[in-house]
């Protein structure tokens, strides 16, 4: 016979505002097979596990229902007082009391009947609840950081310093991302790359560190501590072990005007191309879709030039497939081009710039070597204006968050273009500056007071062009609010910043969730930022929300911590509600029939073959059987099985069954 | 091509000419126009500003009585009515509650089997079928096209591709043989029905459109909205008080400009009731293609009353003065 004790926690005036709690106790108590009933104030506080725990000891329970809030919440904890109580931790469930009944329901007696419904399909189902032990696997001791910006770097030696094995994989031909094209950094001005190329060295250099650049992630498998991840090397078209790096190659190229990625567009490449001298590894690529040879058959002027015979034209891409523990995702981010802009002339106005093209601009390494030129007739502008939220926080645009980063780099511009243009006139049209963090709103007060950027508030309507100017028409809202119409030489949108254009699919192949902006999302908001809703796979960056280089790093290195705190064990205990094929007794063994139904269904590769033999070696048939380690316990296999062999631990038919019936 | 037409109280007074042109060329394109009967006022700015449901009401018994005559599509030729038409449909056929609201107010079924036409709609069909070949004297001025505000916006309910930079009226204008700049004032507001109340305003924001056009070389501003085409052109003694500065550029109908193509005169086109005079530079004369050079190199003296050289119905060919010009 069942004794199951049933916990009715009030969750202080969240559950018993709108629950009679009392009402819901002496219910449970008439359910058969319920030998115990309370309520109590606080059910997961001390006093109230301590209930549970006496309770089980004295009353012998064989079943625990705490009714309570989401099992999401409090699972873990009254699972854990059971088994110190003795009993087996997956005798006790939760019924929902408070997300699923008190928080979305009106104080009344159907409130209350529902409540006691939750409770009665529980005991229904605890009743047929069986002991299940927890499963161990092993841990892969290898990190798969996917995105060489500066999140996958400091991710990648954070995980490499400790001691453990990383495979970065980037699929721009160098890591060092979008910190590598910046030209000064807030609040110090101090190099981009100076302070970036150092560490993108060590990356290369780390023994515990492989690095595959031009890849891409092409699939991944398996679970928390066991995946499987198939890496594609796209076709550089260079033996990386021959070639010295040495650029005979890039200057023999016939095609020199191609844009480049680099420079924002505002510079041009070569068909083979190292995109910038620092570049890591410093190995060209030949870029198929605009080399000759690739288009049309003939030149190979690259592979004369070469000296040490790199060049393979017929190189194919290359498939790895790697076992790692982990993963960090550090895709980072995009901004959007001014073609985004119809107000702003849909991208046609070749002086209307990008904030990633004014630092390509600003930058020594830039197509203009740092003297700040306009794109259309190279002119030193006497005036800029720079547009903050362009994009960003506008709903209409479908963008209704901040970018975060753009007042400060925005302040940033306009000081470099005064420090090196001092005739020239800056104007900042902005919603509100939002300076928030260490020495950042006393960056932005020096903008202001000590280089005289001009700051208005309000938005810029339209621009335009007008004698080879841009007319900037806005407003100015503080004070006696007014239209404001200026003549710029150049105009810098602070455009938003959003989700790389694949980060859906990125997401989908490595089973994890993005919000609506396709931004990756965290496992919780405030509690875990760094860890996503798949166990094993951790976020880093501006892939999960816009950030600046200071909170990218930070969080970064949280993920390194998480990786190797996960990577500090040798096997991993994981739940075991995962699906079994039945077994029983000879002649039949199992009443699976061997048809794999199950094996197509599965989503995951879980289902195995397993033969069953006589004693001799003799085949007598076989069937299926369910990798514990792989299965995810999604039931698909089991709602398929057409000779019911198949079942899920913790939620088995019967269960779901009597829980139905309960109702 | 049998629509519907909702000519709007405009039509009927300030901008006859832009109705009877309208009704000239329709023929000549192959178009049918049917008169919703007992069509009533679209409320346009005001009722919009005051009562959400007045607003929708006045437009849908309108609408309503499109459907009851069996008009699949509707040509609303004013942009106010235009926009308050599509708007009414659009926001009806989301809302079920307040169509239901709707139909019980003005006591007439509405499904929204009506589909709702700008100009521009109807004449881009007609450009992209056989326009090119009807016309007899190539409109050759450099003309700038001025959208306004409601032709183009909302973009979800008027679905045009480029809503702050549009293309739909320079392409019909190419088609007849005009050569459309690129300006920067295409949807800028004209003050609209600040015409009235405060026409300091109104000169201040007509001024700057009319002076941009100028100022990029177009010999004429082509419009396809009874209220710009008072700003612009009624407004331009105000405009030019405002600005200091005298602007000879005249401002047409774009159903004129087709008309002007196609051959038709001046009076069938309403061309005389324009405040700016219409003079436009000599081009080809008429029941001939026209040359590409047939564009007036530069701008006829204000004072002399040179002719639309291409007018069909006019006696003096080659450009020369005409004399039926009447103020």
């Amino acid at each position: 016979m069942p004794r199951i004790g049933v916990f009715i926690c009030h969750c202080g005036e969240n559950i018993a505002g709108t629950v009679d709690c009392a009402a819901v106790t002496q219910a449970a108590a008439q359910i058969p097979g319920v030998v115990h009933s309370v309520d109590y104030k606080y059910m997961c506080s001390d006093p109230g596990q301590n209930q549970i725990k006496e309770a089980i000891k004295e009353k012998r329970l064989t079943g625990v229902v705490v009714a309570a809030c989401s099992p999401r919440m409090h699972e873990p904890t009254f699972r854990r007082a059971c088994a110190e109580a003795g009993l087996n931790p997956f005798l006790c469930e939760m019924a929902n009391l408070r997300e699923h009944c008190s928080w979305v329901h009106e104080k009344n007696g159907h409130t209350t009947s529902k409540a006691i419904d939750l409770v009665r399909i529980l005991v229904e189902k605890v009743k047929r609840n069986r002991p299940l032990f927890p499963i161990n696997v092993p841990v892969t001791k290898t990190a798969l950081v996917i995105g060489g910006g500066i999140a996958g770097i400091q991710a990648a030696l954070d995980i490499a310093n400790a001691g453990q094995k990383v495979v970065l994989v980037e699929r721009e031909p160098s890591i060092g991302g979008h910190m590598a094209q910046l030209s000064e950094t807030f609040p110090t001005l101090d190099c981009s790359q100076c302070i970036l190329t150092p560490r993108m060295v060590e990356v290369a250099q780390h023994p515990n560190i492989t690095l595959h650049t031009y890849a891409e992630l092409e699939r991944l498998d398996g679970f928390i501590g066991n995946f499987r991840a198939v890496i594609r090397k796209k076709a550089r078209c260079i033996d990386e072990k021959t070639c010295t790096g040495c650029g005979a190659c890039i200057q023999k190229c016939a095609l020199k005007k191609i844009p480049s990625e680099f420079n924002a567009g505002l510079g041009l490449r070569t068909a083979i191309y190292v995109p910038f001298p620092q570049a890591v590894p410093n190995k060209p690529v030949i870029d198929r879709d605009h080399c000759t040879f690739f288009q049309t058959g003939r030149c190979k002027l690259c592979e004369r030039a070469c000296p040490t015979k790199a060049i393979r034209f017929d190189q194919q891409d290359e498939f790895i497939e790697i076992n790692v523990g982990a993963v960090v995702a550090a895709t980072g981010y995009e901004v959007k081009g001014t073609d985004f802009f119809p107000e702003y002339g849909y991208g046609e106005q070749k002086d209307i710039i990008t904030g990633l093209q004014f630092e390509r601009l600003a930058s020594a390494s830039g197509p203009t070597q740092g003297v700040i030129k306009r794109p259309s007739d190279g002119k030193v502008p006497d005036t800029i204006v720079f547009v903050a939220c362009a994009g960003s926080r506008d709903p209409a645009k479908g963008i209704a968050y901040c970018s975060k980063i753009c007042c400060m780099y925005t302040a940033k511009h306009a000081m470099l273009y005064k420090h090196k243009v001092h005739a020239g006139k800056a104007y900042v049209f902005y919603m509100d500056i939002r300076a928030g963090g260490k020495m950042y709103e006393e960056f932005v007060r020096r903008a202001i007071e000590e280089d005289e950027v001009h700051y208005v508030r309000g938005r810029v309507s339209r621009i335009y062009p007008r004698d080879g100017q841009l007319v900037v028409k806005g407003v100015d809202t503080l004070l006696n609010s007014r239209p404001v119409e200026i003549e710029a030489d150049m105009v810098v949108l602070a455009t938003a910043m959003v989700a790389q254009p694949d980060a859906e699919s990125l997401a989908q192949k490595m089973k994890v969730s993005y919000d609506q902006y396709h931004f990756l999302a965290e496992a919780h908001p405030k509690l875990r930022p760094v860890e996503m809703n798949t166990a094993g796979i951790f976020v880093a960056g501006a892939c999960q929300a816009p950030k600046d280089i200071p909170e990218t790093v930070a969080q970064a290195s949280a993920a390194a911590a998480k990786v190797l705190g996960l990577f500090s064990r040798d096997e991993l205990s994981r739940e075991p509600v995962v699906a079994v094929v039945n077994r029983c007794a000879p002649p039949e063994f199992s009443t699976c029939v061997g048809c794999f139904l199950c094996e197509s269904a599965c989503a995951y590769q879980a289902i195995e073959h397993e033969d069953i033999k006589t004693r001799d070696g003799k085949l007598i048939k076989t069937v299926a059987r369910v990798n514990q380690g792989v299965c995810q316990g999604c039931g698909t296999c089991v709602a398929l099985c057409r000779s019911k062999s198949i079942d899920l631990q913790g939620f088995s038919n019967e269960q779901i069954f009597a829980e139905l019936v309960a109702l | 091509m049998k629509i519907g037409f909702f000519p709007g109280c405009s039509l009927e007074g300030s901008s006859r000419e832009y109705n009877e042109s309208l009704h000239a060329i329709a023929p000549l394109l192959g178009v049918e126009l049917t008169e919703v009967p007992d069509w009533n006022c679209c409320g346009a700015s005001a009722a919009h500003s005051l009562n959400h449901k007045l607003a929708l009401a006045l437009p849908a018994r309108s609408l309503a009585l499109a459907e009851k005559s069996g008009l699949d599509e509707l040509l609303v030729p004013c942009s106010a009515c235009y926009s308050r038409l599509a708007i009414t449909r659009h926001e009806l056929l989301e809302n079920d509650a307040l169509r239901s609201e709707i139909t019980k107010i003005i006591e007439l079924p509405f499904t929204g089997r009506t589909k709702v036409l700008s100009v521009l709609d109807v004449f881009g069909r007609c450009a992209s079928n056989g326009l090119k070949d009807k016309v007899r004297t190539p409109f050759g001025q450099k003309v700038a096209c001025y959208y306004g505000c409601y032709l183009t916006r909302p973009e979800k309910i008027t679905t045009c591709a480029r809503p702050e930079d549009p293309r739909e009226m320079d392409d019909i204008v190419k088609v007849v043989g005009a050569e459309p700049i690129n300006w920067a004032f295409k949807v800028e507001c004209c003050g609209a029905g600040f015409s009235v109340s405060r026409l300091d305003t109104v000169a201040e924001l007509s001024g700057r459109i009319v002076h941009d056009a100028a100022a990029r070389g177009a010999q004429a501003i082509v419009v396809a909205c009874p209220m710009c085409h008072t700003n612009l052109d009624l407004r331009r003694d105000s405009i030019e008080r405002t600005r200091q500065q005298k602007y000879a550029l005249p401002v047409l109908y774009i159903s004129q400009v087709i008309g002007l193509a196609l051959g038709l005169g001046e009076r069938q086109l309403g061309l005389h009731r324009h405040h700016v005079p219409v003079r436009l530079g000599s081009v080809a004369p008429a029941n001939s293609v026209a040359p590409a050079n047939s564009r007036c190199p530069t701008p006829v003296a204000a004072d002399v009353p040179a002719a639309l050289g291409s007018a069909g119905a006019s006696p003096s060919p080659g450009g020369s003065p005409a004399q039926e010009k009447e103020a």
